[in-house]
């Protein structure tokens, strides 16, 4: 399947923000939940509308939020990626691309369920995201690899985060049958990992908090601008979402 | 755009791992790691070095490579590999090391480019690499054989571990230390964003946590 989702949150004039386009089409449906009020961000949570990804989708989420309106973003499940159903040869990859625009005065939450690789499952996650200077981001993103009891299946996260222009964390992170060590003690250590990214303007005077641990397998680092990326790995998604939590408390930028 | 290739009793000299360029003083991650339980025997120093190579070693081997063919841009390269370490333990280890390796480059292939302040290690290692007429894919294996040798000393001094019997996985892993540089080298002329980002966020959480202890044999 191709699908692409298309969410543009803007200011209402009455100190709320609408939601000027909010389309989807399957397997990507958006709505719009929770109360319209001043003050309060526009909800919107992603529901699949099918099973997947599965091997062969091509799948695009855009987002854009313009200067003064706030926008969280959800999913109502994890998203399992899952391979081509009866593929003959080589399966398809899939894809799912993830590209957010925030604007200066903007404010942008995603915080989805997990992405789960399946066993035999080729994915490719890509994440771009832009937050121009004054831009609020808190930005979550989660993997487990494999279901229950099973193997991980391959797996690969491309992240850009940029800043005022200028790109302030890279990182991709491959995982499953291809990839050389990557459950060992040099990559992972487990079957579950997370990172929630902030920026912060707040921050733009006296700079990020300092790095510090988040318990065993966690810690907060600050990244080259008003920014931070709390990091975690564990036995599950329990193990990592929990002081992914805990570095959500270390910053005002809240939703 | 492969340039021809230099002296390869010169790449030995700057791969050799008793350069005084600081890297006794590192241990990759492992420490941490070690101390942590996950490490223990050679089966797991084995996983740990693939992994690394797999991950850091390519990311090191291409900003290597880059940092040797593109001696104009190294600001840029440098803070393109800062935005791909989260983690301010290993920024340090990594620019600590850098700044050594200047040092003892300047004392070997004087260059002007060497006087200048302090970069992280791969990006270095290209720039001194390119001092000593060596050609960009030399400094990819080099930064590709770094990341695996060293962590592999400081096994043998953390755990005991037989030396044979971890000079032998060295050896089973020189081949993929070609292959990683070779795979460094495909991405020689891509923009910034586009060079490999492979991280490892087991190691960057140990580097905090080992950061934080008073007392360790390594300094990362």
């Amino acid at each position: 399947m191709r699908a692409v989702a298309r969410i543009v949150a803007a200011p209402d004039g009455r100190g709320g923000t609408s939601l000027p386009t909010l389309a989807g089409e399957p397997p990507l449906l958006v709505r719009r939940t929770g109360t319209r009020q001043p003050g309060v961000p526009a909800d919107v949570h992603l529901v699949g509308g099918a099973a997947g990804p599965l091997g062969g989708d091509r799948l695009r989420i855009e987002i854009t939020v313009e200067s003064g309106a706030a926008l969280v973003v959800r999913t109502v499940a994890a998203s399992i990626a899952l391979p081509t159903p009866h593929a003959h040869g080589r399966p398809d990859t899939s894809l799912v691309e993830v590209h957010a625009t925030v604007a200066r005065g903007g404010l942008l939450h995603w915080l989805p369920e997990p992405l789960i690789g399946a066993a035999g499952c080729d994915h490719d996650a890509v994440t771009r995201v832009d937050v121009a200077d004054g831009g609020t981001l808190v930005w979550r993103d989660e993997l487990v690899c494999g279901r229950h009891g099973e193997d991980s299946g391959a797996v690969r996260l491309h992240t850009t985060v940029r800043y005022a222009d200028r790109t302030l964390y890279r990182h991709d992170l491959t995982v499953g049958p291809a990839a050389p060590g990557w459950s060992g003690p040099a990559v992972l250590g487990g079957r579950a990992t997370g990172t929630l990214i902030v920026i912060d303007p707040a921050w733009s005077d006296g700079g990020p908090p300092p790095a510090t641990p988040l318990g065993d397998t966690a810690a907060a680092m600050p990244l080259p601008g008003p920014a931070m990326l709390a990091t975690a790995v564990g036995a599950d998604l329990r193990a990592v979402r929990a002081p992914l939590e805990r570095a959500r408390q270390l910053t005002s930028a809240a939703a | 755009m492969t340039t021809a290739a230099g002296s390869l009793a010169t790449l030995l000299v700057l791969a050799d791992g008793r350069l005084p360029a600081g890297g006794h003083a590192h241990s990759s991650g492992l420490e941490a790691q070690v101390s942590a339980g996950r490490i223990r025997h050679l089966a797991d120093v084995d996983a740990f070095l693939r992994g690394r190579l797999a991950t850091g070693g390519l990311v090191a081997s291409a900003f290597a490579g880059a940092g040797c063919a593109r001696t104009h841009a190294i600001e840029d390269l440098d803070f393109a590999f800062e935005v791909r370490t989260p983690s301010p333990a290993l920024r340090h280890a990594s620019r600590a090391q850098g700044k050594a390796l200047f040092r003892a480059g300047r004392a070997m292939w004087p260059a002007p480019a060497l006087h200048r302040p302090d970069v992280h290690q791969p990006v270095a290692l290209g720039v001194v690499a390119a001092a000593a007429g060596l050609a960009p894919e030399q400094a990819a294996v080099a930064a590709a054989w770094h990341t695996i040798s060293g962590p592999a000393s400081a096994a043998v001094r953390l755990l005991g571990l037989d030396p044979y019997g971890v000079h032998a996985l060295l050896a089973r892993l020189a081949p993929d230390c070609d292959t990683i540089a070779t795979k460094a080298m495909t991405y020689l002329e891509k923009s910034l964003d586009d060079l490999p980002a492979d991280g490892a966020p087991l190691l960057d959480i140990g580097a905090e946590h080992h950061a934080t202890w008073e007392v360790r044999l390594f300094a990362s």
